[in-house]
């Protein structure tokens, strides 16, 4: 039970993290589906950099290119006001792609010092408790709720909305790089192509499921968590072929979003913002 | 200084836009080409390198084949504003349906007919859930369907595991092969199979008139074009955004019945039924604007990409991961393209 409890909340940890980065931006209007890819490089990236000076610079590396990608993903959905889903996808695919052209090299090669696994929980569990008091009670977060609600608005007080989108992204990326980081050097702590194993859109689906808020997302995370510990214990002890364990998170996102389809997103997601309309 | 909607760009500055935004890409895929340790221009010769020779062509078409069922298919979903990304998926359906067909149902001239039904079939019933989960339940279709991919996938992977797998093949994760009666002819010796070749041309001439010379056309795309005006209108957006989902299912299930009756005679993993053609053709269809006659021009140009991406697999013994780099930066590329020319700079507030 103790043990169902602990797994359940380390690998509640990373789909915590990722759904909290994406929750970030989506508060702020910007739908971010490039979450996979964005876990999957800067996983990559992480372990790169741990093996050279260590995992402390491991972790900045990650937390780095989720960031940059961040930006990346902002230059098509904020700047260019580009379709933010078919970019969010197309940042899927490229992450994806780039990380396993990339890692290739790594494949198979240990990394000498993991880092703890609890300690990043934690800082996850304290990620989730700063972003709720970020969003309900400072200025900056008053500013990217109504830009996530009411674009005109907020633009008519004064208020940047590229640049509030912008700096979302930029800090849901690096708490999406995070979740990447985590995988890589403390949970798995090895390189392999898909690591990610679709956990990006099951943060996507929690983000759904959550109803936007951090701490609904922390019990969600540990939800799924649970979930995948059951999946893996029970794995060869029931008449279950292993395929449809291995389809069961995908099967759940599915679940999700037809139980919490309706639910209420903030006004302006997917929308690009345009002064002169 | 500040961006502006343009409201009717010249066509120099539409090409321009495209023309820069491809060269980054190109620059984009030239620096990881770079990291991944290989000279750039040389990746870029054999992208390049199946337009050189008969054999090569005929690669392109092979490949071109499911990007045209598929392609036309999500041109007409896209136009009606159903974002199905799950043609990866469907088309597995198909590739299930059709060898259920061969492997399990008494062979005669009948079998090709029933595995293109149900392969169709399937398909349309796997791009239909998604539709039916959106309009019941407010499921956004993007994720739906993304998700559907994956659990085909492992359905696939099962069954050539597990149930279906060979009586005369040991360690491979195939079925037995299909009877002679369930191969799709080709041309000469190449692998184009052309009944699907032709399937894929008149789908996306049938397509192109049914949207734009017939009433029903006339109302998916007022209701893609503008929702609220077809709200207005009291057109049923419950009834034909799943009749856009249900044809571009049932289209990628025939190319997956093509793809297993056509090339590799058995079912197999899945990898390797689909060479990324659902994620391609979202290309295809996006590049096309929703008109699904361009997509004649725009799979196989995508066709030829796969192709190249192949070339690039073999003589550089790369990961299949290339070509998913290839199409994310050239759908960012497009998008990115699109949005910039339909906008101006204006230098004052």
């Amino acid at each position: 039970m103790e043990e169902a409890l602990v797994r359940a909340v380390l690998f509640g940890t990373p789909i915590l993290l990722a759904s909290l980065g994406a929750l970030l931006s989506e508060r702020g209007g910007v739908v971010n589906l490039g979450v996979e890819g964005m876990m999957a490089l800067s996983a990559l990236g992480a372990f790169a950099v741990a093996l050279e000076v260590g995992p402390v610079r491991g972790i900045l590396a990650g937390v780095g290119v989720g960031s940059f990608m961040g930006l990346f993903l902002g230059l098509f959905a904020v700047v260019l006001r580009a379709n933010q889903f078919v970019a969010g996808l197309a940042l899927a695919a490229l992450g994806l792609g780039a990380s396993g052209l990339l890692g290739k090299r790594y494949e198979g090669v240990p990394l000498p010092q993991p880092l703890p696994e609890g300690g990043l929980a934690l800082v996850a569990l304290a990620l989730a408790l700063g972003l709720h008091l970020l969003l309900s009670r400072t200025r900056f977060g008053l500013y990217l709720r109504s830009v996530g609600e009411n674009p005109k608005a907020a633009d008519l007080f004064g208020v940047s909305v590229e640049g509030v989108r912008y700096l979302a992204l930029a800090l849901g990326g690096g708490i999406i790089g995070l979740a990447g980081a985590y995988l890589s050097l403390a949970y798995r702590p090895s390189w392999t192509d898909g690591m990610t194993s679709g956990l990006g859109w099951v943060a996507i689906a929690l983000v759904i499921l959550a109803g936007w808020h951090p701490l609904r997302a922390v019990l969600g995370a540990y939800f799924f968590g649970l979930l995948f510990f059951l999946q893996f214990r029970l794995q060869g002890s029931v008449p279950i072929p292993a395929e449809a364990f291995a389809a069961m998170p995908y099967l759940l996102v599915i679940l999700v979003l037809a139980l919490s389809g309706r639910a209420r997103a903030p006004k302006a997601l997917g929308q690009p913002f345009d002064r002169g309309r | 200084m500040r961006w502006e909607l343009d409201p009717n760009p010249s066509p120099p500055k539409v090409l321009l836009t495209y023309a820069v935004f491809l060269l980054l890409s190109l620059l984009g895929l030239g620096v990881l080409f770079l990291l991944y340790g290989v000279v750039p221009l040389k990746a870029y010769g054999l992208l390049l390198s199946p337009l050189m020779d008969t054999l090569g062509l005929a690669e392109v078409v092979r490949r071109t084949i499911p990007l045209l069922l598929i392609g036309s298919g999500l041109a007409l979903a896209f136009r009606v504003g159903f974002f199905n990304i799950g043609a990866e998926g469907q088309l597995l359906m198909g590739a299930v349906g059709g060898a259920y067909v061969a492997l399990f149902l008494p062979p005669g001239p009948w079998t090709l007919a029933l595995m293109f039904l149900l392969g169709g079939g399937l398909g349309a019933v796997w791009s239909g859930l998604a539709a039916w989960l959106r309009v019941r339940f407010g499921a956004n279709e993007i994720l739906t369907t993304l998700m559907q991919n994956y659990l085909v996938y492992y359905l696939v992977v099962y069954l050539v595991a597990g149930p279906w797998k060979g009586q005369t093949v040991f360690g491979f994760l195939y079925t037995d092969p299909f009877p002679p009666e369930a191969k799709l002819p080709r041309l000469g010796d190449t692998l184009v199979h052309w009944p699907t070749l032709v399937l894929g041309i008149a789908a996306a001439l049938g397509l192109q008139l049914l949207l734009f010379r017939t009433p029903l056309g006339f109302e998916w795309r007022i209701l893609g074009e503008n929702p609220e005006a077809a709200r207005y209108l009291g057109l049923k957006g419950g009834r034909l955004i799943p009749l856009a989902a249900l044809l571009s299912g049932f289209l990628a299930g025939l190319a997956g019945v093509g793809e297993v009756a056509g090339i590799h005679l058995r079912l197999l993993e899945p990898a390797q039924i689909s060479l990324g053609y659902g994620f391609t053709a979202i290309l295809v269809a996006w590049l096309a604007r929703g008109r699904p006659l361009w997509v004649l021009f725009t799979a196989p140009l995508l066709g030829l990409i796969l192709a190249g991406g192949d070339a690039l697999k073999l003589s550089l013994s790369m990961p299949f991961r290339v070509v998913d780099v290839v199409a994310g930066l050239l759908l960012l590329s497009l998008i990115g393209a699109e949005a910039l020319s339909q906008r101006r700079l204006i230098w004052r507030r």
